[in-house]
């Protein structure tokens, strides 16, 4: 393989600055001790995080958008496994409508759904609770898990199971023994990126929580649409080191290029 | 060989599905209904089926304005993310596996932090105090501050930086398949980097610049975040409209049937890509 012509190289360096600039932006104005956004700026401080611990409205929607990533991920997971092991070594009539379904998330925009959602969750009584909102991104993110377990269950060799069946091992003794610690690293790469997903989402959510359930997006998006201080670049930065924290263990157990394009 | 019908797959996938029935399926079909029946003053629903909504959205100069930005948007974004994303996505296939890896972060990493955070940093970015107006100032290239913010420009900068990463990961996925022979071929006959870019590595990599087009043309058309922070107040998209008929009029049906007709033309603008590209390069998706 020859060496990348410089004039590609070139480009490299200024995509990734353009990549980089609005996030490192963000943490560099979060250090301000004014009481606005302006950079340059003179005096660097911790000012904004400590006013971070003080805002109970930041620190209340952000356990809750926690709680909502991880009981979402959770719920998305068992109802993906038993799904995806379904869909990757089974071909029944009505395979493909049924992956369709589960995969639709991803095609309707969440606009869309969140509007379809408030509308429903109002007809059924369930508009601004917390149970509302963790069915809705239930499904929103059962998608993640679902291709990455699909994945994972396609490369695997059904011989082994075959052969714990052949020596008389029941069938929850060869999923439990046998086909879930096999397909382990996709279920756990796949719950990560449906809680990032879930964690991270606005537009629908923007939709189905009311003022009492609002999610840590929400809550910046409002305080957004008021002002623009340097409280929201603290609380910013301290989501992209925490975003960058979960990057690194997801490289870790599953490879972070394999879990962003969705590939076995 | 004719077994018993096998019903596990069905009780496999039947926790899933009902979940997604309930949750997606049921709620778009109440939705699309809810279209078609009259709005009443004071944020009620009429029970007489109309078509008005959809008559409202086609004869209003208000909205036909609203409809042809955000297309015009979108079309912009999904081209300067082909213009910038294919080259990107050559340049990440070429490195070495250890710079690979650190570029994937940087390149493919944004896609997990929240939208809301990385336009909050094009807000700092391109504000009249911002870091691109002082640079320009400073510079004397400019004598007043440029507008960016509450501009088409800076929304499109800011939604191409959302977006490019899902061109990338589209065209790299096509890349890995490409043999570098023909490259090496073309280049031992003498070809130079722009033909061997433009005559053999871009015809091949068209199945993925199309994938990678049409999630991009979609993502942007029903973009809210950042069309909201960046754009502001005046400059309306669909989906902030639907936002504001929703959650400020109070007018549901108008707001669902606005979604619908959004939902319509990505689908048919979609289609009618993936075709016309199919055609004309018919050998490469053969």
């Amino acid at each position: 393989m020859n060496r990348t012509p410089r004039l590609l190289l070139a480009f490299h360096g200024l995509f990734v600055v353009f990549m980089l600039a609005p996030l490192v932006m963000v943490a560099l104005v979060s250090f301000t001790d004014k009481g606005y956004i302006a950079m340059p700026f003179d005096g660097a401080s911790w000012r904004w995080y400590a006013a971070i611990l003080k805002n109970d409205d930041f620190i209340d929607a952000f356990w809750r958008s926690v709680g909502l990533g991880v009981m979402a991920a959770t719920l998305a997971t068992l109802l993906a496994v038993p799904a995806g092991m379904a869909i990757a070594w089974h071909r029944f009539p009505g395979r493909e409508v049924v992956l369709g379904l589960l995969l639709s998330p991803l095609m309707v925009p969440h606009v869309v759904l969140g509007i379809a959602l408030l509308r429903f969750l109002t007809h059924i009584g369930a508009s601004g609770t917390m149970w509302g909102l963790t069915a809705a991104h239930t499904v929103l993110v059962l998608p993640y898990v679902l291709r990455l377990v699909v994945a994972a269950a396609t490369g695997f060799d059904r011989n082994v199971a075959q052969a714990a069946e052949s020596l008389g091992a029941s069938a929850w003794t060869v999923f439990r023994r046998i086909e879930l610690p096999l397909i382990l690293p996709g279920v756990a790469g796949g719950w990560l990126i449906a809680f990032i997903n879930s964690f991270d989402e606005l537009t629908m959510s923007i939709f189905v929580a009311s003022a009492g359930t609002q999610t840590l997006p929400v809550k910046m998006y409002n305080h957004i649409a008021n002002t623009i201080d340097p409280l929201l670049a603290s609380v910013s930065t301290v989501l992209i080191v925490l975003t960058l924290v979960l990057m690194l263990v997801l490289d870790r157990f599953y490879g972070l290029d394999r879990v962003l394009a969705g590939k076995p | 060989m004719n077994p018993p019908r096998n019903w596990l797959p069905y009780w496999l996938t039947a926790p899933g599905v009902l979940m997604a029935l309930a949750f997606v399926a049921l709620p778009l079909v109440i939705t699309l209904s809810l279209s078609l029946y009259p709005f009443l003053p004071g944020g009620g629903v009429g029970d007489q089926m109309t078509i008005a909504n959809f008559a409202d959205v086609a004869r209003d100069e208000y909205f036909h304005v609203i409809f042809a930005r955000t297309f015009a948007m979108a079309i912009l974004v999904t081209l300067l993310c082909i213009l910038i994303g294919v080259p990107e996505a050559y340049v990440l296939s070429r490195l070495s596996a250890r710079w690979r890896t650190v570029s994937i972060v940087i390149v493919l990493g944004p896609m997990l932090i929240s939208v809301v955070v990385r336009t909050l940093g094009w807000a700092v970015l391109l504000g009249n105090e911002g870091v691109i107006n002082k640079l320009l100032l400073g510079s004397g290239l400019v004598n007043e501050p440029v507008k960016m913010m509450f501009t088409f420009t800076g929304v499109v900068v800011a939604l191409v930086h959302v977006l490019v990463p899902f061109m990338v990961l589209a065209v790299w996925a096509s890349l890995q398949k490409l043999d570098a022979t023909t490259e090496q071929a073309a280049q031992s006959l003498g070809a130079g980097l722009t033909t061997v870019m433009r005559r053999i590595v871009f015809p091949q990599v068209i199945p993925g610049v199309l994938s990678g087009g049409l999630i991009v043309f979609a993502l942007a058309a029903s973009a809210f975040a950042t069309p909201s922070i960046i754009g502001g107040r005046r400059l309306k998209v669909v989906p902030t409209t639907i936002y504001d008929e929703f959650l400020g009029n109070l007018n549901w049906p108008l707001g669902a049937a606005l979604a619908v007709v959004l939902v319509v033309i990505v689908l048919v603008v979609s289609m009618g890509m993936n075709r016309f590209v199919e055609r004309r390069y018919k050998q490469v998706f053969q």
